[in-house]
């Protein structure tokens, strides 16, 4: 009896999958992959993206409705670098959706693709939330996107390969449009180099080694753990001694931590999109990329 | 069920030399975690703990007071290869003044199924309920809820076989079942040749907006049940008698979960609402067996049934208050009320109830210091319970489930 009834479902199962064959199910785990696989694919493809620019990608719920997202999902792409270890493992082995499963095709990291910064040489807990892979915030250099792109339309054409030509235009088409930008970002962006910056959580390594921005602190006195009111004494005693431009920190951070070294220290806070998402008119990584040297560049003249 | 120490610390000299980088399992080296649990408790009230109405085992109790170690559990898991999953957990306790350790969990799952199927072999927590699958570790509160306390000896598992699939669906829906040894409380006897006990679970759930997520679970256990025993029944001449139940047992229950976020961002301020029912029927015969020919005895068709509502909130970071109420019902009745009584089926007219405040802060994402106050009517002397606990997670720690 229960055997036929797993049978029964099995089939329905089998049917449901064959039915959405058409179109590739894209499940991408933070709003700036999901652009990018909305570039790549175009019209082939159908994307959801776990989460949004409000939402700490370190920390998200494994949702139900997560969990039925992974499992109709042809590909997952996530940073990886243990960025989401805090829930995309759980939603994995809840989904029963072998295509998606680490070291298979439908799993896609992008942080692997790319050198990472940060690489730690010791690993301990004491340190804070640090990630054996490096830093996996790795979306805000131009150069390494376009190394993602490249590969992440290859992975398209992968599983995928009835539609190689629409893949290549697709992505022939991006390349251009991003080299032609990233010419005029590092133009503008000039003035910026050897600026001293202070940063909530390590999330711009990637956008500070590219554009030469000096790290001058964190508000995060380990990377994950929330600010005390001595770190920011201590950062303060430190910005006194070797000033910096602005403190920065973006939407799902609270401003609060920021907000109060800026009182401190009279160094403006500025909060900057991060992602797509993150600001008004931030609805690609286009405008991403803008809208960050702009924010920027208005306190860094 | 317990097993000297010396398995586990063989197990882990074995695994000595496996230096565990921060990773999930996937590795070649298994990753092991261990959570500590110590607490102090102080209560109001000297009696035996009793729940009139429910025949307690399991777990259930009120533990002890003043200085003592809670839940330590040891956690070895790791993907077997490309097809299964396997993980081990053991509890270390003292028992009576000897350290012993407890095969809590033992399974195996599968990982590469696909097609929404999941198969588990094993020991392990069942599917049912919303709370039952959590490790106490991740409990909002030190202690069970009381509905899990007197219908589960405060958690179900068991030896045997789930079966999982998730449908291809827009809305989460997930269907299990269960087959197992039925030889744990709250079963007992392992009938049927070793497949005493059974169980079916349906859950489903979404999104409202990006602020809000819920989930519902319906489910159903049942067992065939011989010489389920309770704690005894003393005579103050000395001898001992021991509730003992044979007959069927059926439990069903729905689960409530909702959690709001603002804008799903949880790591500043976090709300959790959460509600669980259950009704239990059983119909057979309860013996209280003193080791004579002739025990006393009775026929019992009992109801028992209860819920808890709870709600948790996380108004800064680190910082977390919960409330919790419980509240029982029952109605056992049988051919001699008296053994009914001595058995602690008699509800003695008094309705379980318990409020619980709860406090906590959490350092890091791995450790947490915890208050708890609960004014507890679970029997007719109130007690006021104060319990400080601390909770710490060492070695890498999977996420938690929804």
């Amino acid at each position: 009896m229960k055997r036929t009834y797993s049978l029964v479902l099995f089939l329905i199962g089998m049917g449901l999958t064959q039915a959405s064959v058409a179109k590739l199910n894209i499940f991408a785990c933070e709003p700036e992959w999901a652009s990018l696989v909305q570039a790549l694919g175009g019209s082939q493809v159908t994307t959801t993206v776990a989460t949004t620019a409000h939402q700490d990608p370190h920390r998200i719920e494994p949702r139900p409705s997560l969990i039925a997202k992974v499992r109709r999902a042809d590909l997952l792409v996530c940073s990886g670098a243990e960025l989401e270890i805090g829930w995309l493992p759980m939603l994995q082995r809840q989904a029963g959706n072998r295509k998606v499963l680490p070291g298979r095709v439908g799993y896609f990291e992008t942080a692997q693709q790319v050198e990472r910064l940060g690489i730690p040489e010791k690993l301990d807990r004491s340190m804070g939330d640090v990630h054996a892979s490096g830093n996996p915030h790795v979306h805000l250099d131009p150069h390494r996107l376009l190394k993602i792109a490249s590969a992440l339309s290859e992975r398209l054409i992968t599983l995928d390969p009835s539609n190689t030509a629409h893949y290549r235009s697709r992505f022939d088409d991006f390349t251009s449009r991003w080299q032609q930008a990233v010419q005029q970002w590092q133009r503008i962006a000039e003035p910026l180099k050897g600026a001293r910056v202070v940063v909530h959580h390590q999330d711009w390594d990637y956008l500070f080694d590219w554009l030469q921005i000096v790290k001058a602190g964190s508000l995060e006195p380990k990377p994950g753990l929330p600010t005390s009111a001595g770190h920011l004494a201590k950062l303060r005693q430190a910005l006194k001694e070797e000033p910096a431009v602005a403190i920065i920190y973006t939407h799902y951070q609270s401003p609060k931590a920021a907000n109060r070294l800026s009182q401190l220290t009279g160094i403006v806070a500025l909060e900057l999109p991060y992602t797509v998402g993150g600001g008004e008119g931030v609805t690609d990584l286009f405008s991403l990329y803008d809208e960050t040297l702009k924010r920027l560049l208005k306190v860094i003249p | 069920m317990y097993f000297p120490i010396s398995i586990v610390t063989a197990l882990l000299f074995a695994l000595g030399s496996a230096a565990v980088v921060a990773g999930d399992g996937g590795g070649f080296n298994p990753s092991i975690s261990l959570i500590l649990d110590g607490r102090f408790t102080s209560y109001d009230n000297g009696t035996d703990y009793e729940l009139p109405g429910f025949m307690l085992g399991g777990e259930a109790g009120r533990g002890e007071e003043g200085f003592h170690l809670g839940h330590n559990e040891l956690a070895i898991s790791a993907n077997v290869d490309d097809m299964f999953y396997g993980k081990l957990t053991a509890v270390v306790a003292d028992h009576e003044g000897d350290t012993e350790v407890e095969l809590e969990e033992a399974f195996i799952e599968t990982l590469a199924l696909g097609h929404g199927l999941a198969v588990k072999g094993g020991r392990f927590f069942s599917g049912i309920g919303y709370l039952n699958q959590q490790h106490p570790h991740a409990w909002d509160f030190s202690d069970a809820p009381l509905i899990y306390r007197g219908l589960f000896g405060d958690q179900l598992r068991d030896d045997g076989l789930q079966i999982s699939w998730v449908a291809p669906t827009e809305h989460y829906l997930k269907l299990g079942g269960e087959m197992t040894r039925g030889e744990r409380f709250p079963a007992g006897g392992a009938s049927h040749d070793g497949k005493g006990a059974g169980s079916l679970f349906i859950k489903i759930g979404g999104d409202i907006g990006e602020s809000q997520a819920w989930q519902i679970g319906l489910s159903h256990w049942q067992a065939d049940i011989e010489d389920r025993t309770s704690g005894g029944h003393h005579h103050d001449d000395g001898t001992a008698e021991i509730p003992t139940y044979n007959g069927d047992s059926q439990i069903s229950g729905v689960d409530f979960v909702w959690k709001w976020a603002p804008a799903g961002n949880a790591s500043e301020r976090n709300l959790k609402l959460q509600a669980e029912y259950f009704i239990r029927d059983e119909e057979g015969t309860v013996v209280m067996d003193d080791g004579s020919e002739t025990p006393e005895m009775s026929t019992y068709d009992g109801e028992q049934k209860g819920w808890y509502l709870q709600t948790v909130y996380q108004f800064m970071p680190r910082w977390r208050v919960g409330l919790r109420y419980d509240r029982l019902e029952s109605d056992n009745r049988g051919s001699d009320e008296e053994v009914l009584s001595e058995a602690g089926l008699d509800d003695e007219g008094h309705t379980p109830e318990r409020l619980t405040l709860m406090s906590d802060y959490a350092h890091s994402e791995y450790s947490r210091l915890r208050l708890q106050f609960a004014k507890d009517d679970s029997n007719e002397d109130r007690d006021h319970i104060l319990t400080l606990q601390y909770l710490m997670s060492l070695g890498p720690h999977g996420a938690h489930r929804f």
